[in-house]
Order: C-alpha cells, then sequence, then structure tokens
C-alpha cells in the first residue's frame, strides 16, 4: 500500500517538464491522472526516483476543434471527453470510448494522455485511436514530431516515446458525413478493463455500401491493432449481416492472443469476433442514421 | 392499545456515526506512543526457510524490531482450533513460521516500525531463503498414495473422515425400481472480503500486567479467552474491545496469528502496536470459504420422490486448521436432505490438507454447499423425469404437520411450512408466464433460464451440547437511575443492526420510547460474557437473553410498583411509560419505580436496591429457516454472457422484528450468493500461487451487476426461543446460490446441458454450447 | 514538502513527505478518519472524497498533489449540525449495514448527483459503480440516493 520514496516535481508548463523528463531519464516518471502509475507504486512493481506531476500544466487540456479534425490535449480527463458536447455531435465515438473506462473516480482523474502514454493492453481509448488513424503529438526539449496511431503502441506497455519525449496531444478526425461509430466492449467484472474492446467508425457511400472503415481492437493482444483481413472484407462492400459475420470472424487474425483466468485465447478471439460484429453493426446503423438526415 | 416497537421498521440506532464519519474501526484509533507492525509472508507454498538476513531491515530508521519464529518459541502459543472431530489431526501453527511454510501468504517475519511507511521499507529489505519443498493444491491429489506431505509428521494428507448414516441404505442398494442419479459438483474457494480488512491493536502495560486488545473481529470473548492462553497474562488483566467492525461474513470469526503476535511485540516492547492488513494479505491470509467436491448419488422413484441420497465430500481444508476450519464441512453433511424428507442417507466427510490457506467459517459455513448439493439434485432428477422443477419439490417436502420433524440425518427441525413459501414465491415470480415466456423465446433461438431454489438452514447456533465453545449466550439490561436504559448483549454485532432490534425488545416489553433504550457490545470489560455474532445466531439466541433478562427486570420493577400501588405485582401492565393495572384504575410512572429502586427508602420484602438483570439464554435446538427464491436469466447464446433479469425471494426467518433489517440482511446474502453462482473464484495455480490475490482480479459483485430484488417474506414462529426468531443472517446467501445455477442450466436445456461448475463465467457456458452444437 | 490545503472548508498548512498518501494525509494528519482504505489497487473506493468538488480516489493521489485545492470529506457534508440529504437518505433507507464503505459510496452519490440530479435506478446503479459494499447487495443505497434526489430537488 506505501510507495516507496521519490522527489516530486511540479513542472507548470511543458517547456519545464520536457527539461525535466530530459534531465532525468529512465529515473524519472510522469504522473498524470495517476490510475496506472499510483497503484503500481503503492505495490512497489514501480519505484521511480522522480515523479514528474504534470497535472498542473493547463496548457496540455482542452478540446479542441480545428477543421474536420480535433485536437485533444494528452490531460484531458476521461470525464471531459464523455460529456463533451462538441464531441457528442462531432466524433462521438470519444465520449462512448470515454463512458465504458473504469468507474467514475477513474474517469474524473484520469487522462488520455496518461492512459494512451501507459498502453496498457486492456486499456479502452487505444481501440479509439487507431480505429480513428489519430496521430499522437509527442514533445521534447529537443523538438517535436507526429507519431500516427498505428506505430504508436510498440508492444505490452511499451509505445513509441522516447524516454525523454512527453505525449502533449491528440489529433482526431471528425465524423465525416454519412459516418458513423461505435465501441462495443466485454468487460472484465472486476478490474472494468476490457476483456475485448472493439472501436469502429464506418463511411457509407452513396449507395449504402462501405466507403471507409477503421476498426481498433484493445484487449485482445500486446497491443492495440487494426484488423487488417477484416477491414479488407468490408471495404467498399455493402454490408449485409453474413458479409459482416464472414469478416468479422478474421478480427484475431495474426494477432497471439492474450489467455488468463477469465478468458482463454480462445474464447477471447471468438469474443474479438462477436464485438468486432457488434461495433461495426452499430456504426453502420448510426451511419445510416446520419445518412437519411444528410 | 400498547405502543408498538417491535416488528416495524424503525431506522437504526448505528447509522448517525457512521453517515457522518464519526464512527471508530481500529485502523481510526490511535494511542501514545504507538508503533506499527508489519509482516513478511511466504511466497512459497511449501518451502524450508533456510536462513533470514534482517540486518538490513534493522538498520532502517525508525525500526524498533524484527521478529521472527523463533523468537516467540515458548513465548506465544500456537493458532488455536477448537474443532473437536474424532480422530483429527491437528498439526502445529505457530503464530510466526520458524522452520517451514505451508502456503503462500504464511507469515514469517514481524517488522515493528514508528510508523507504517518505515515498516513498509523495512520489510522489503529482509531476505528469506527458502528451500522449496513439494506443493499440493489439488485436494484429490493430496489423497492420493504418493501425494506431498503438506505435514511430513503425519503419514497423510487426510485430516480427518467423518461419516453420517441413517435409514437403511441395504433397501436403497436392493430396490431395483429405483433410478440412480450421479453427479460431482464442484463448489469452489472464495475470499469473504469484507471492505475493511482486519485490524489489531494490542496494549500491554507492564506495571499492571494488563493486555488491552482492539481487534476487528466477531468473538470478543472468546478471543480473550485465547489470547490469554497463548501469550500468559492472566485473564482477569486481558481485555478485547471491538470497536467498529467493517464487515466479517465468518472470516473474524477466528483468532489469528496476527493478533498473538501484536500482543506479542505489545508485551515484549512496552507499547502499543497496530498492524493493520493489508488488502493483499487479506486475499492471502485471511481465511477462505467453501472449497468443497461432492460426489453424489440419489436413488429416485418413478414419480420424483427420492428414496435415498448418498454423497462423499472431499473439503479441502487448506494447511493449518484455523478455529474452525474442520468443523464447517460436517454442517454440510449435517444439512445435505435439505427440506425434503429423504428416508435414507449416507455421507462421508474427508477433510484434507493442502498448500493452501485455511478454510473456515464464511457466510452460510457448510450449508451453501448443502443446499448447492440437494437443490441441484432436485433440478437434475426433475431433468432426468421430465417434471417440472417445482412439482419435484413439493413431492418431496415434508407436510407442515410433521414438525418437529426427525430426518435421517438425526438433525431435529423446528418448524415450516415449505409449500407455502413455494407457493408465494411461484405466484411473485409469475412462474407458469415466465415458462410459457421461455418457451416462446426458445424457438426465437433465445435463452431464457428460470431457476427454482427451496431451502432450509441451521442457525441460531446453537446447543452447547453441539458447539466447539458454547452456544449460549449473554444479556443484560439495566435501568440507570435517570430511567434510561442500558443494554448489554454478548454478541458482537458488525452491521447487523442489533442495536436498533434488541432496543426494540427492551422498548416493547418496558413500554418505554425507542430511544430511551441504548445497547452496548464488543468490550470484554463492559460485557461480563459472550460467545459472538456468527452463525445467524445473535437475535435467536443473544435476543432472547435479552428478552429473559428483561422479563426478570420486569418482575423486579413489578414488585417495586405493586408495593406502591399496593396491588399484586402479576396484575401490572408496562406500557406509556408507566405501570399499571389492566383495568387502568392504578399506575405508576416509569420513572418513579426506578427512583424507588434506586433510592432504596422503603424496599419490599426480600428485594434488593437497583435495576439491573442479567440472563445466559441456553437454546434447547437449532432453528431452522426456510424459503424459496426465483431467478430469471438471459443467455447470450453467442457469447454466454449471463444477464440475471429478475430475483425473487420468499424467506422465512420466524418472527420479524424489524422488516427494514431482515430486507437488508436478504438482499446483501443475495449478493454474495448470487457472486459465488456467477463470478467469484479464489484460485490458486499448481505451484500454490494465489492468482486472484487483488480485487482487480476477485470479482466482488457491483451496483450494476444486480436487479431489483423482489423479496418478501413468511413468518413461521420457532418455539426454541421466546421471542419465536430464527435467524437471516445467511439465508439470502443460501438460497440464492443454487437459484442462479439452476437457471443458468435451465436456460441452456436447448443443448443438452446437464450441469456446469461455478462461477458460471461466459467462456464455461459457451465451451458447454459450442460442445453441444459440435455433437449434434 | 509544505502544503495548503482547504478541508471542509478551514484551511490547513502541513509539511508531509511527497510519498504520502491523501488518504493517509486526511486520516492520519488531518485527523478525519472518516475516509476510510479498503484496496490497494483503486477499486473499491472506500477512500472517495471530492477534490475541487470531483470525486476521487484519495489513494490513488499524493497529498503534495492537493496543494491548494479544496476538499471536502464525508465529515464535511452536514451543515450546522443538518444531515446531508444524501447521508439522510442513507439512514432513512438503511442504506449501510457495517458503514465501512459508506463515507466513499455517499461522495460518490454525491457527485452523481451534482450532474444528474434524478438519476434512472439503472443511472445510479453505473454511477456507483467506483464504490464496492459487500453488505447491503446495494438495493438500500440505490433507495437512499433516489431519497437524496427528491429530497433535493423539494
Amino acid at each position: 500500500m506505501i510507495p516507496e520514496s521519490f522527489e516530486y516535481h511540479a513542472p507548470k508548463n511543458l517547456a519545464e517538464a520536457t527539461r525535466l523528463v530530459g534531465q532525468f531519464g529512465a529515473d524519472g516518471k510522469l504522473l498524470a491522472g495517476g490510475h496506472s502509475l499510483v497503484p503500481l507504486m503503492k505495490l512497489r512493481l514501480a519505484a521511480p526516483k522522480h515523479l514528474i506531476d504534470i497535472t498542473g500544466i493547463g496548457e496540455l487540456n482542452y478540446i479542441r476543434e480545428e477543421g474536420d479534425r480535433f485536437e485533444i490535449g494528452a490531460l484531458t480527463t476521461h470525464f471531459q471527453l464523455e460529456s463533451s458536447g462538441l464531441l457528442k455531435s462531432r466524433c462521438p465515438l470519444l465520449p462512448e470510448t470515454a463512458r465504458e473506462i473504469g468507474d467514475v473516480q477513474v474517469r474524473n482523474k484520469g487522462t488520455l494522455g496518461g492512459s494512451l502514454a501507459h498502453s496498457d493492453p486492456a486499456a479502452d481509448w487505444p481501440a479509439a485511436v487507431v480505429a480513428l488513424d489519430a496521430e499522437m503529438h509527442a514533445v521534447s526539449a529537443s523538438g517535436e514530431r507526429r507519431i500516427p496511431a498505428k506505430d504508436f503502441f510498440v508492444d505490452l506497455l511499451a509505445t513509441a516515446l522516447q524516454p525523454e519525449e512527453i505525449l502533449a496531444a491528440i489529433r482526431v478526425p471528425a465524423l465525416p458525413a454519412r459516418g458513423g461509430d461505435a465501441y462495443a466492449k466485454h468487460c472484465h467484472p472486476a478490474s472494468g478493463f476490457a476483456v475485448v474492446g472493439v472501436a469502429a467508425r464506418v463511411v457509407l457511400d452513396e449507395r449504402g455500401n462501405l466507403a471507409e472503415i477503421g476498426v481498433g481492437i484493445t484487449g485482445v493482444g500486446p497491443k492495440a491493432y487494426r484488423p487488417a483481413a477484416l477491414e479488407e472484407a468490408l471495404r467498399g462492400k455493402s454490408p449485409g449481416r453474413k458479409r459482416l459475420e464472414e469478416a468479422c470472424a478474421h478480427a484475431a487474425d495474426g494477432v497471439e492472443v492474450n489467455s488468463d483466468l477469465y478468458a482463454s485465447a480462445e474464447y477471447r478471439g471468438h469474443l474479438a469476433a462477436v464485438y468486432a460484429r457488434r461495433a461495426v453493426e452499430k456504426a453502420l446503423e448510426r451511419a445510416s442514421e446520419n445518412s437519411q438526415i444528410s | 392499545m400498547r405502543t408498538k416497537i417491535l416488528g416495524e421498521r424503525i431506522k437504526r440506532k448505528e447509522d448517525p456515526r457512521l453517515i457522518r464519519g464519526g464512527a471508530h474501526y481500529v485502523d481510526d484509533l490511535k494511542l501514545d506512543g504507538m508503533l506499527y507492525m508489519t509482516f513478511v509472508r511466504s511466497v512459497y507454498a511449501h518451502a524450508k526457510i533456510k536462513s533470514i538476513n534482517d540486518a538490513a531491515a534493522r538498520s532502517v530508521h525508525g525500526v524498533v524490531d524484527v521478529l521472527r519464529g523463533r523468537d516467540l518459541e515458548g513465548k506465544l502459543g500456537n493458532v488455536p482450533c477448537a474443532a473437536g472431530l474424532e480422530g483429527l489431526k491437528i498439526p502445529d501453527h505457530p503464530c510466526l513460521a520458524p522452520d517451514e511454510v505451508r502456503y503462500v501468504g504464511e507469515p514469517i517475519v514481524a517488522i515493528v516500525a514508528r510508523d507504517r511507511y518505515i515498516a513498509e521499507d523495512a520489510a522489503d529489505k529482509v531476505e528469506i531463503e527458502y528451500g522449496p519443498l513439494p506443493v499440493v493444491v489439488n485436494p484429490e491429489k493430496a489423497l492420493e498414495k504418493d501425494s506431498p506431505l503438506v505435514h511430513s509428521k503425519f503419514a497423510d494428507n487426510v485430516a480427518f473422515v467423518a461419516k453420517l448414516e441413517g435409514g437403511d441404505w441395504k433397501l436403497v442398494e436392493n430396490d431395483k425400481s429405483l433410478k440412480l442419479i450421479k453427479q460431482r459438483f464442484i463448489n469452489q474457494r472464495l475470499a469473504p472480503a469484507s471492505m475493511e480488512t482486519r485490524g489489531v491493536i494490542a496494549s500491554y502495560s507492564s506495571g499492571e500486567d494488563a493486555l488491552t486488545v482492539w481487534s476487528s473481529t466477531q468473538i470478543p470473548h472468546l478471543l480473550k479467552t485465547q489470547l490469554a492462553v497463548m501469550t500468559g497474562v492472566d485473564e482477569a488483566r486481558c481485555r478485547v474491545i471491538t470497536p467498529e467492525v467493517g464487515g466479517a461474513f465468518g472470516s473474524k470469526l477466528n483468532v489469528y496469528a496476527e493478533e498473538g503476535v501484536a500482543s506479542f511485540a505489545s508485551k515484549k516492547l512496552g507499547k502499543p502496536v497496530k498492524w493493520i492488513e493489508g488488502r493483499r494479505e487479506n486475499m492471502q491470509a485471511t481465511i477462505h470459504g467453501r472449497d468443497q467436491i461432492n460426489d453424489l448419488e440419489v436413488y429416485v422413484k418413478s414419480d420424483g420422490v427420492v428414496a435415498g441420497l448418498r454423497c462423499r465430500i472431499i473439503a479441502d481444508l487448506g494447511a493449518y486448521h484455523q478455529l474452525l476450519t474442520p468443523a464447517i464441512p460436517t454442517l454440510t453433511a449435517l444439512m445435505i436432505l435439505g427440506c425434503y424428507n429423504i428416508p435414507n442417507v449416507w455421507v462421508e466427510t474427508i477433510g484434507v490438507f493442502t498448500n493452501k490457506m485455511a478454510t473456515d467459517a464464511y457466510r452460510g459455513a457448510g450449508r451453501p454447499e448443502a443446499t448447492y448439493i440437494i437443490e441441484r439434485a432436485m433440478d437434475l432428477v426433475a431433468n432426468e423425469l421430465n417434471l417440472d422443477p417445482a412439482e419435484v419439490r413439493q413431492r418431496n417436502f415434508p407436510s407442515p404437520k410433521d414438525f418437529p420433524l426427525t430426518l435421517a440425518t438425526g438433525v431435529d427441525y423446528d418448524t415450516a411450512n415449505y409449500q407455502k413459501t413455494l407457493k408465494k414465491v411461484l405466484k411473485a415470480s409469475g412462474y407458469s408466464r415466465l415458462r410459457k415466456e421461455q418457451e416462446r423465446l426458445r424457438k426465437k433461438g433465445k435463452y431464457l433460464g428460470i431457476g427454482l431454489s427451496t431451502y432450509v438452514e441451521i442457525c441460531a447456533m446453537g446447543p452447547s451440547s453441539r458447539m466447539p465453545a458454547g452456544g449460549w449466550e449473554f444479556g443484560m439490561v439495566r435501568v440507570e437511575p435517570t430511567a434510561k436504559v442500558t443494554v448489554y448483549t454478548g454478541t458482537s454485532p458488525h452491521g447487523q443492526g442489533e442495536e436498533t432490534s434488541f432496543a426494540q425488545i427492551v422498548a416493547e416489553e418496558l413500554g418505554i420510547p425507542f430511544d430511551n433504550v441504548t445497547v452496548y457490545h464488543g468490550d470484554t470489560s463492559v460485557v461480563q460474557h459472550g460467545i459472538g455474532t456468527f452463525g445467524s445466531r445473535t437475535t435467536a439466541v443473544g435476543g432472547a437473553a435479552i428478552f429473559g433478562a428483561v422479563q426478570k427486570l420486569k418482575k423486579k420493577m413489578a414488585r417495586f410498583a405493586a408495593f406502591k400501588l399496593k396491588v399484586k405485582p402479576g396484575e401490572l401492565i408496562f406500557d406509556g411509560g408507566k405501570l399499571q393495572t389492566a383495568d387502568g384504575s392504578k399506575s405508576i410512572p416509569f420513572g418513579e419505580v426506578v427512583e424507588a429502586a434506586y433510592y432504596a427508602r422503603q424496599l419490599p420484602p426480600g428485594v434488593e436496591p437497583g435495576l439491573t438483570e442479567q440472563m445466559v439464554f441456553e437454546p434447547p435446538n437449532y432453528t431452522f429457516p426456510f424459503g424459496a427464491h426465483v431467478a430469471v436469466v438471459e443467455v447470450d447464446g453467442e457469447t454466454g454472457e449471463v444477464q440475471l433479469r429478475n430475483y425473487y425471494c420468499v424467506d422465512d426467518c420466524g418472527r420479524i422484528l424489524n422488516p427494514l433489517l431482515v430486507d437488508g440482511q436478504v438482499h446483501g446474502g443475495l449478493a454474495q450468493g448470487i457472486g459465488q453462482a456467477l463470478w467469484e473464484d479464489h484460485v490458486y495455480d499448481e505451484n500454490g500461487q494465489l492468482i486472484t490475490g487483488t480485487l482487480m482480479d476477485y470479482t466482488l459483485p457491483k451496483a450494476h451487476h444486480f436487479p431489483w430484488f423482489e423479496t418478501s417474506n413468511t413468518e413461521t414462529r420457532t418455539p426454541v426461543n421466546p421471542l419465536g426468531v430464527k435467524g437471516v443472517g445467511e439465508a439470502g446467501t443460501i438460497g440464492s446460490t443454487p437459484a442462479i445455477v439452476n437457471a443458468v442450466v435451465d436456460a441452456l436445456k436447448p443443448f443438452g446441458v446437464r450441469h456446469l461448475d461455478m462461477p458460471l463465467k461466459p467462456e464455461k457456458i459457451w465451451r458447454a454450447m459450442k460442445q453441444a452444437a459440435a455433437q449434434a | 514538502m509544505k502544503i495548503r490545503v482547504k478541508i471542509n472548508g478551514a484551511w490547513r498548512e502541513d509539511d508531509v513527505a511527497p510519498r504520502l498518501l491523501l488518504v493517509h494525509y486526511l486520516r492520519e494528519v488531518a485527523g478525519l478518519t472518516g475516509t476510510h482504505i479498503g484496496c490497494e489497487t483503486s477499486i473499491c473506493g472506500a477512500c472517495t472524497v471530492l477534490v475541487g468538488g470531483q470525486a476521487v480516489k484519495s489513494c490513488t493521489m499524493f497529498a503534495v498533489q492537493a496543494d491548494g485545492a479544496e476538499i471536502t470529506t464525508i465529515e464535511g457534508l452536514a451543515k450546522d449540525g443538518q444531515l446531508h440529504p444524501l447521508q439522510q437518505g442513507f439512514w432513512e433507507e438503511h442504506g449501510l449495514q457495517c458503514g465501512f464503505c459508506t463515507p466513499g459510496m455517499i461522495l460518490s452519490a454525491h457527485q452523481l448527483l451534482a450532474r444528474n440530479p434524478h438519476p434512472t435506478r439503472e443511472e445510479i446503479r453505473k454511477g456507483l459503480e467506483g464504490n464496492l459494499c459487500r453488505c447491503t447487495g446495494y438495493q438500500h443505497i440505490v433507495k437512499a440516493v433516489e431519497y437524496a434526489a427528491k429530497a433535493s430537488g423539494k
């Protein structure tokens, strides 16, 4: 229950934070909402010598509409995303995903950036950002770069962020016309983490065929991923129930599927297929509603 | 008209302090100079302790002492076991393992430091060198000839074998017209997981040679006696106080190593020592519940009447005996016939040592296992004979006229009307409508399941002749000189609400306002004797003692009043704050009688001053609450996910003193029973490592896991105690588990599924459906 | 490190170690033991308090992070001896048994009603998913929150 001792730093701006991150390297650890890191510290599975608390950096907490994209500051909390009216109407996948994370207290404190940078294989956000082809904005003392979501998650608890980098923001495309999205999750009854979580965004063409599809799956493999075969089987096609089912059977193709006490690899693979279909179906339903309106 | 208090929905006296944050649990107490203790526990399920290096721990600034098993030898007694069974093997159970550890989490070293942060830092620095030994986790493997031994001093891992026989088993076996139905049930291991973990403060004063221990326990008086024995402090100078206790469910019906070590440390260091259990420790080293394998055979007539029941129970006891470890599975045998008058019974119970934490009393303690076996059996019979499960139960119920009834197990059931509760729950649930809906949905490929359970439990523990350490209870009632009333009970409620229900008893009997009564419990220097709160006994035994004490008190008060009023004492009625004659012609205010008793200027002949009376109530029998539950579930045909749609129950706990409290007990019990059926599972891997060691892995059900519980009652009073109450603390847990499993198995009937073991996790159900599809 | 915190309306200053958890600060430094600790993994919610009006698990935050913040604990809910409608609701509806989860449960419910003054039963259950209770089976807790919603709406 008791973390080891550490030195505490609370930078007031991004520049100061990047300087500290550069200075402490592997001895330092960034603290945002704390819901991944603090439990690990209490169990003494993590023991950073320097804790760099970035929660006071106001410039990293925002939701900004930029044309047909949204830029979201890394320190925006799950609750802010869940309750954003702007996102509900223009990028509903994000509030819908946020709502499924942990519990109210976790969503009040936990941040988008903190969750993504931790890259827990059962976290919810990775599914959404992968499905949306988000762009991750990393900043360090020596500069900044943009990392596509597909390259961001490297492995179990590992991202493309360098030790001296801070994830500052992510950019996601707004819901286009004739688009729909959805998040479907099988929740672990104790932890609330995703046993399987599937985020989907689809865009229909004028004839009602699937013009675009993006699917992100979390909980199933060591990191969130896009099921290429599934998307390929649907892209440009008319989405009937049978085709959906066949396509979604490929939800875990090529993935080393996780296995634990709650769900074996076989069952988790099966859930991935079912939940992928449910997410895509729901997204299609919404896309077709949106098509009728427009 | 008498003021009605008993039987009313009265809100609790306990609550104001709890809802304001003003109550004090053990960890909320702070004593001058208090030190903090933490434990280093075994990371192996079975190993020799080759060496312990605590030099680095001792050098941490603020560390006061480091204790090992050897430091306690001859100075602190072993963890006690009170269960007495014939031929029972009782292994030594030192408070700190001196040379060998037998389960993950067994305490080896205790660190005492100035604060808990320092104590944990130091604990991290203790180096223990282990010599791993072979591990046995599976109780059936533990019974094999070449199994590793948990205790090398014993020839095998069998702790005891107990047999229970009734009727004529030969007759059953020779009757070829009977149909034999066999099934194996696994009743999985559970974690009691009260929200407050265990905690203790021990404070020894060398000047007085006196030990005071604050502990989160259900049995302060028994603990006091045991700590006196363990520490060698004169029992007259031992005091145990239970402050607020944050839930227990049987897990604090025990005497634990940590209570002993804290007492020892305080005695050695001359300062108060506090230990608060962490949640991981709680999952590892607080007793676990259930963990039985049941091989069942039922012999049934073609009309569904069961002629005989045979069961072999393998009970996984874990590595050591805690206070009641071996006694728990014997209750399963005792109650295995449930509410059916089955004439022939044969049960063998084998208690087995394994390299796991001890099992012991967890809400229901042996009876949920029995109810699960017999209630699943009834559904298997229904399935086999293609009868409705409600009908099979009806055919096996004894008539209400048959009570009191001695079953083939030798148990004497007090009173019951099983037909009535069943009928009521079938009506409440719209059972026949549900069956029709099920039919319709099945045609659409949707799987609705309806599960029944009609249970009886053995409660109000119990007659002393059948209890390990006394089954009586102590109660005392004192009218104070200000006419306020103080009640002392030897029970130790920790959420059940007896500060309220006992005050109701006393206020009603004395005809005074409810607010004028205060109930005390949980301090051995304030309450003279006691057994404690467990086994649904607090109201049925402890309440009966209070009731008895208040009758004595009324007699005495009537003598004072009669003396003043110049009437016969027997004529007086207590009501509305006065004592009056039946015709109302003469009366005297309650307060004036109190004054007469305390000022004592004119005493009636042979009457002593003062108004204090006590009673030790010895129950002549157990009580047997019963009920009928219906669960309605929907199973997702694609994923195996279970949605609990409705839950209906009718419970009969005898006379109801406060319906609000009864509802609360039932709801909480349901949550735990349903939790076992669907989610909870405390799992060790084959190396004896606990896999479900945190609340991230072990599922404690959450608010959104449950539907609205539709509860109601019937009231069949028991003659076993003067209140007519039977007990309700465990009813929900006992009744609900089989109802849920029966419902899920019922939903899976189209797949030909006959049985699934708990917990009914989606994957298990999915596999069963998949297998059925593959066979079709 | 020096921190300045406004707890239940009163400012105080303390010198704390960076690793001191907020829950330990509240319980052992500020002496407010109504906030409880039930797990080590940020699951049970027994330690829930309001920080800046938001329900948080005080075991998952360091005291130094609360510097400058306003904190409400269970001890601060009743005003002038008057129980908060939620406290009253828990009492009226028997929303507690052992009482250990209750302070956290009440503060989570407080958060829920602040955002959704008239929640459905399902919304109440969902709103309390971060708080475990082993005693009540939750039903009376749901009723307690309904009671408070009604009482506050008057």
